[in-house]
This record gives C-alpha cells, structure tokens and sequence, in this order.
C-alpha cells in the first residue's frame, strides 16, 4: 500500500552546509566499513585455518583491487573515527544548541567539519606512507 | 474531541501507549551505539598499526603476532565491538530507507544473525591462532 501521509518538505529546501556533507559520508563510510569487517572476519579465519588460505587472503590484500578497497577502508576508517569523536562531542551537549550553532555567534562550529574532512585525509596519507616506508624498508 | 492522541471517547490512553511498547528501554541501543564507539576509539587506531605490521609478513609471523596475549584480547574486543557498532548503524539505517515491512523485518533478522556469526566467526578464530595455532612454530 502507497504511503498516502504527507511527506515533510525534505532536503530541498535547507540551504548547504558542511553538516549534510559530514552526515552522509559517516552513513557511508560506516556502510562500506561493514563490508570491511567482513575483510577482517576473513583474514582471521585464514590465519586461523592454514598457511595456503592466508596466503589467498593476502594476495587478495596485495592485488590492485585490494589495495585501492585497502586504501578506501583507511580513508573510511579515519573519517568515521574522527568524524565520530566530534559526534560523541556534540552528543555530550558541548557547543551544542541554537547559539552556538549560529554563524555569527560561533563560526568554528561549521568549521569543523571540513576541518575533519581533511584531517581525515592527511591521516589516510601519512598511515599509507608510513606503511609503505615499513614494507620497502623491511624489503630492503 | 480527544485529550490524547490516538484516545478516542472514554478509551484510557494507557491502552494506546501499551501498544507502542515498553517504555525507559528506547535509548538502550543509541547508548550501545556510543558505548562501543568509545571502545572502538582505540582499537581502531591499534588495529591500524596490526594490520600495517602483518599484512606483509609471512605466516608464521602472523600467527605468532595474533598469539600474543595482548593482541589476541584486543582483537577480539575489536571484533566484538565492530560488529555490535556496524549491526546498531544498519539497524537505523534499515529503519530509514527500508519500508516495505516484510523486507524490513526479514532484513532486520538477517542483519542480526549476519553480526552475531561474523562476531562468533572472528573470535573463534582469534581462540584458535591464540590456544593451538601458534605452538605449531
């Protein structure tokens, strides 16, 4: 059965803010960081198993495709931490409510989200540095 | 004419609120949602570090690292907490998006048993590297 019940004037009509963006990439990156448990459930089961199923599982992690899915995760991963740690903030009640959340009472508080947006990048960046130093390193 | 919503002439409103449930249990799962989160605050960022540390190196390695007392607690507490933290946040979003109410229930069970075996799956392996797989090296 259709839903016949009036719809609330939905996201048309709100003017864009850094919010909207920070709340759909935590819906998303909290999704494919789903698919990444089961990632982490594998690699598990196949240390757990034998040295040929880890070997799989780490030529999957080694390939093109693992490596860019690898890549995505981290991204993910940092951003939903980062992202959360200031969910966990405001949930607390801190600079939280119709004055502070005004522009020109409080400026920093929109700020921050693109803030965390790039801290989340420049993090993603620095672990896969640091890890690529570690393998040729260990190479070497 | 009603005092309440959903009373209708002299039906006590307790009945309509019956329905809707038991009460002071609704932000149970908003609570397990931050609890784990805080929890997951630091596994996270160690796993990180485990994983840029195992994925190269060769089995034994691996097996020895996932021996280790400490390693093996913590992973299985991350793979606890992971699971109970992604099945509370597709829980809502399953509420938000899906509402045709038979996939919705059968996607809510689903979900539940998909965590519960993906959790029970980890740590069983976690126990088996821990107590058996290691001694082999």
């Amino acid at each position: 059965m259709p839903n016949s019940r009036p719809m609330s004037p939905h996201l048309g009509i709100y003017r864009w803010r850094v919010n909207m963006l920070q709340s759909t990439l935590h819906r998303l990156t909290g999704l494919f960081l789903c698919l990444g448990a089961l990632l982490v459930v594998w690699g598990l089961i196949a240390a757990a198993t034998s040295d040929a199923a880890w070997s799989t599982f780490a030529a999957f992690c080694g390939s093109w495709i693992g490596l860019v899915l690898l890549f995505l995760w981290t991204w993910s991963l940092l951003f939903h931490l980062c992202n959360g740690i200031q969910h966990l903030v405001r949930d607390a009640g801190r600079n939280y409510g119709p004055a502070t959340r005004d522009r020109t009472h409080d400026p920093v508080y929109w700020s921050t989200g693109w803030a965390i947006t790039a801290i989340s990048v420049v993090l993603t960046v620095l672990v896969w540095v640091l890890l690529l130093v570690h393998v040729s390193g260990g190479a070497a | 004419m009603s005092a309440y919503p959903g009373q209708e002439g002299l039906r006590d409103p307790l009945k309509v609120a019956h329905g809707l449930g038991a009460s002071r249990s609704g932000v149970r799962p908003w609570w397990l949602q931050r609890v784990t989160a805080v929890a997951l605050v630091p596994l996270s960022i160690w796993f990180l570090f485990l994983m840029g540390g195992v994925l190269q190196a060769d089995y034994p390695t691996v097996l020895e690292t996932i021996a280790q007392p400490v390693h093996a607690i913590f992973l299985i507490a991350f793979v606890v907490c992971l699971f109970w933290h992604g099945a509370l946040g597709l829980q809502v979003i399953i509420e938000d998006y899906v509402h045709t109410r038979w996939l919705e229930t059968t996607l809510q069970i689903a979900l539940r048993f998909g965590a519960l075996l993906g959790a029970l799956a980890g740590v069983m392996a976690v126990l088996a590297v821990w107590l058996t797989g290691a001694s082999y090296y």
